[in-house]
């Protein structure tokens, strides 16, 4: 499966949507498949600070904890009540219904930095063997 | 969020095809690459609770024993009372260590034909350290006349679990399966193959075992899965195996059980028959009844949110620790996070608090009674 054209990726598998000086950002179908059923997010509040390639939250799955990476240095100015809610939402809709925070940034150069689809797509492949 | 990772050493069972074809996920586990799930946890484990599940064991290990002495040499290895088994009983216990700790858990099946031994059937993370260990206590008693072979390699193991599983395997054989009673085990042709068909399990549910030569394990797959449609069987990996074992309160050795955890303070003196003569770790044990065990294995379940619990976590009461999670999950049948932890004996007791420190905030936790799941009967 191809993921979404309209979106960048990290290598630690989050996506990342770019919205004038905010970022949307949520984990990829393949990080959603890798870790099964989603059962608690634990995201920052709103107003923390987020460092970029450092942990901003934790998803579990039945298996596992595994943190969430921040694709950028921001602040974090909304989080996705409903998939905190209703972590399963991480499987069935991860770049829709189950988008996890959105930060205003504060250093655009990391943006430079992120894959785009055909590339993140090749490197998860990899990943994955 | 890492890929899977094979070792050079990473075993195959007859049945890792079909795994593949099934799209399930492998993992590395114990040198063995197993399924871990296929079309994910909380739906396999509902699955063996409403209906049925086929779990392929291959990386289990097996070892017979047999010769005049076999009896002799398992009561003085294993912590349970062999000498209560008939032909075609099995029974639960560990092989315990000099110092009272446990090597493994085990089950003991004295085979039907009374002359012709007890198979052991031990953990894969374990099977080395099993073989060594009773290699080395028999070569200790010179006086024994017993041979102990791991036959492991040339032993398949397939088992089904769930409500359905009689009605499935029923459909598959002539045996009249409403003689087997729980920790029997009997042969049995199952869809054209030969087996040991054992009414045991790893779930806490209704179900069976089945031993069989590991030529014909592949077979036995294909007929359980075909026989199982329209019973609602779907094929289950180690991730549902591990979260139905904690529903039941059945222990993983690594987790509630170890080198250096006794058995009294696991819960599962039941299988310590301390009465029945001279064992390995048996004073020890004995003289830890009589003082009472230092620290309890308990059930929890979460009151507050805050992620799940984890082998491993850190337990406090009042700001102060006072042991470790040995196992904890998201349970699919109730709902909610539950665990076993290892505690000392003086915070112990159903309804007392617990925090269970999940990346370093504590979570409140009340102890619960045990099993966390019991099915009907």
């Amino acid at each position: 499966m191809s993921s979404p054209a309209n979106l960048k990726y990290t290598k630690t598998h989050e996506w990342v949507r770019i919205d004038g000086d905010t970022v949307v950002v949520g984990i990829t179908d393949h990080a959603q498949g890798e870790l099964g059923d989603i059962t608690y997010l634990e995201l920052p509040e709103i107003g923390d600070s987020v460092s970029a390639d450092a942990p901003l939250g934790v998803v579990e799955s039945v298996k596992a904890a595994s943190d969430v990476y921040s694709p950028v240095d921001g602040e974090v100015v909304e989080r996705n009540e409903d998939a905190i809610a209703s972590p399963e939402l991480v499987n069935s809709s991860p770049y829709d219904a189950a988008w996890l925070i959105k930060i205003r940034v504060s250093d655009r150069d990391k943006l430079d930095a992120l894959m785009g689809p055909a590339q993140y797509d090749e490197f998860a492949g990899e990943s994955s063997h | 969020m890492s890929g899977e990772e094979q070792g050079a050493e990473t075993r195959e069972t007859p049945l890792t095809g079909r795994h593949r074809a099934l799209g399930a996920r492998l993992i590395p586990f114990a040198g063995w690459l197993m399924p871990v799930q296929y079309s994910g946890i909380i739906q396999e484990h509902k699955s063996v609770r409403s209906a049925a599940g086929l779990f392929d064991l291959g990386h289990m290990g097996q070892v017979e024993v047999t010769g005049p002495d076999a009896l002799a040499f398992l009561q003085w290895v294993a912590s349970s009372d062999i000498s209560t088994l008939n032909p075609g009983d099995a029974i639960y216990g560990m092989l315990t260590n000099p110092t009272g700790g446990v090597i493994d858990d085990i089950i003991v099946y004295r085979h039907p034909d009374a002359t012709a031994g007890y198979l052991v059937c031990v953990n894969a993370s374990n099977r080395d350290k099993d073989v060594a260990w009773m290699h080395q206590q028999r070569a200790a008693h010179p006086e024994w006349n017993v041979t102990v072979d791991d036959i492991s390699d040339t032993t398949g193991m397939i088992a089904i679990q769930g409500p359905n599983a009689e009605a499935i395997v029923q459909s598959l054989t002539d045996a009249d399966l409403s003689e087997y009673r729980a920790f029997q085990w009997l042969p049995a042709t199952v869809g054209g193959v030969g087996v040991m068909a054992a009414r045991t399990g790893y779930t806490g549910e209704d179900g069976f075992e089945f031993f069989c030569d590991i030529s014909g394990v592949g077979k036995l797959w294909d007929v359980l899965m075909a026989a199982g449609e329209g019973h609602g069987l779907v094929p289950v990996g180690l991730g549902a195996r591990d979260t139905l074992r904690l529903e039941a309160r059945m222990p993983l050795y690594g987790n509630e059980l170890a080198d250096d955890i006794s058995p009294l303070e696991a819960g599962l003196g039941w299988a310590v028959a301390l009465d029945k003569g001279p064992f390995v770790g048996r004073e020890p044990i004995a003289a830890m009844k009589e003082s009472g065990p230092p620290r309890r294995t308990v059930g929890f379940r979460l009151v507050d949110r805050g992620g799940s619990p984890r082998h491993g976590y850190e337990v406090q009461v009042d700001g102060r620790t006072v042991g470790q999670v040995t196992s904890g999950a998201m349970s699919p049948t109730l709902g909610e996070n539950i665990g076993l932890a290892l505690v000392e004996r003086g915070v112990a007791g159903i309804g007392k608090p617990l925090d269970i420190i999940v990346r370093g905030k504590p979570v409140r936790a009340e102890q619960v009674k045990v099993p966390f799941y019991k099915r009907d009967r």
